[in-house]
């Protein structure tokens, strides 16, 4: 493990967050806008070590936080304990299926929300909820699970490209070396 | 399975959650501040970059387009001077009237224009963030409006950028008054999460005489907004609370989905 991957991944979710305030074409379409967080948080979980899983969850949440009328420190425990759930079954799943990073990312992306607003909740505040918020819901749902192959597949081609190349293992071999001249 | 050491990793970031989350207000803000200018850069990037782009379509619109356009304005601003005069007249002769009253001089409205730069990345909010901070003179409640009506009011203000909070999100209401004969009072909350365009207005009497396209006004009740700052129009109403009072559906003036610029209001006290 190397440096490049949780800086790549910080990095990534500051991008993150900050495309979901600034650009709410999907919003204005799809009457919700969509959370990248999750799907990184899958990415994270199945690829890194649990500290950058920390970090993401900090600066991914209290990013979003910051941004956004939240009480700061909301959106961090739901990311963190959905991420640290995949990280204790990583050994059992497949994670270069595109199809289980596609079921995870749904998971997490439906699950996500759903914790943030209990915990708003639960902490007295009062968000804009209703029958709506279902459908809001859907749609962070199916985004997140199309978002989360492509995490993959970027932090792959990132790896390809500004990682360390690996070593080619020459085909010389001693023993098979055909010797001239007298011995 | 998760180990002891996951267990623990779980239980400082529980902690350090909790820690901030009972944090006093004012250093919430202070943290939300710091966290906020992260993310300055990359508003400077998307501003310069939108700027490189209309400096680009400046140079592929065609001149006759632009003719076209700056003759509408002309005719626009000429229109405009025109009601200014009259405007300017009626202002005179209400002051004066207000004076041979004894009632106190309204004061004029003294305004800053403001770029939207982001938007309330959660969906269960209706903020959006604007250029202008304290820098500027903002300060928490003040006003904010467009040409077409109410937007909502100011929430949070940093050194360079403002927090604002949309008519519509539940922290946000509104004392309206709706313009009819009677002048019936309510006040303006969310609708639901999807309808943007849409308000409701509560907390009106049971003979409320309500029409759809009635004009929906700022009652200057609360303290917050001034009086008679359009908000919307009524779209249809129903007896609420076994018919105890009445309620309102109330179509937004503003786009709020494609507000680009705003002006802050400033209240001389």
């Amino acid at each position: 493990m190397n440096w490049l991957s949780p800086t790549s991944i910080l990095l990534a979710a500051i991008l993150a967050v900050y495309w979901q305030a600034a650009f709410p074409m999907l919003r204005s379409v799809l009457g919700a806008q969509p959370d990248l967080l999750p799907g990184l948080m899958v990415y994270a979980a199945l690829r890194s070590r649990i500290q950058t899983m920390v970090l993401l969850s900090f600066v991914g949440g209290l990013g979003q936080d910051a941004l956004s009328a939240n009480p700061l420190g909301i959106s961090v425990l739901p990311l963190f304990a959905l991420g640290l759930a995949i990280y204790a079954k990583r050994d059992l799943i497949v994670k270069d299926q595109l199809f289980a990073q596609s079921v995870l990312g749904l998971a997490v992306s439906f699950l996500n929300p759903i914790l943030c607003l209990l915990l708003l909740l639960s902490l007295g505040k009062h968000p804009l909820l209703g029958w709506g918020t279902l459908w809001q819901i859907a749609i962070m749902t199916i985004v997140g699970s199309i978002v989360t192959p492509i995490w993959f597949e970027l932090f792959r081609w990132l790896e390809g490209a500004l990682g360390p190349s690996h070593t080619t293992e020459s085909s010389f071999r001693p023993d098979r070396e055909i010797r001239r001249g007298r011995a | 399975m998760l180990k002891r050491r996951h267990y623990i990793v779980l239980g400082l970031v529980v902690v350090l959650t909790l820690i901030i989350l009972n944090l006093p207000v004012q250093t919430t803000a202070r943290l939300k501040q710091g966290i906020n200018s992260i993310f300055l850069p990359l508003l400077g990037l998307t501003s310069s970059s939108e700027k490189l782009a209309g400096a680009a379509m400046d140079h592929v619109l065609p001149r006759g387009e632009l003719v076209r356009q700056n003759d509408l304005l002309n005719r626009e601003n000429q229109r405009l001077r025109l009601l200014l005069i009259e405007h300017e007249e009626i202002t005179r002769e209400n002051s004066q009237l207000r004076q041979q009253l004894s009632w106190q001089r309204r004061q004029p409205w003294r305004m800053k224009l403001a770029n939207v730069a982001l938007r309330d990345p959660a969906n269960w909010w209706r903020t959006i963030q604007i250029d202008l901070g304290s820098r500027d003179g903002l300060s928490n409640n003040l006003p904010v409006i467009t040409p077409e009506g109410l937007v909502g009011r100011i929430s949070m203000v940093t050194l360079t950028h403002s927090q604002v909070l949309l008519v519509g999100d539940p922290n946000c209401r509104v004392a309206a008054r709706v313009a009819n004969v009677a002048r019936d009072t309510g006040v303006v909350q969310g609708s639901g999460p999807l309808e943007t365009d849409l308000v409701d207005l509560i907390y009106l009497s049971k003979t409320a005489q309500l029409k759809p396209g009635q004009p929906v006004v700022t009652s200057g009740e609360g303290g917050v907004f001034p009086k008679d700052i359009p908000i919307g129009r009524i779209v249809d109403s129903r007896r609420m609370d076994y018919g105890m009072s009445t309620m309102a559906r109330v179509k937004l003036g503003v786009n709020l989905n494609a507000l680009e610029q705003v002006w802050v209001l400033f209240l001389d006290q």
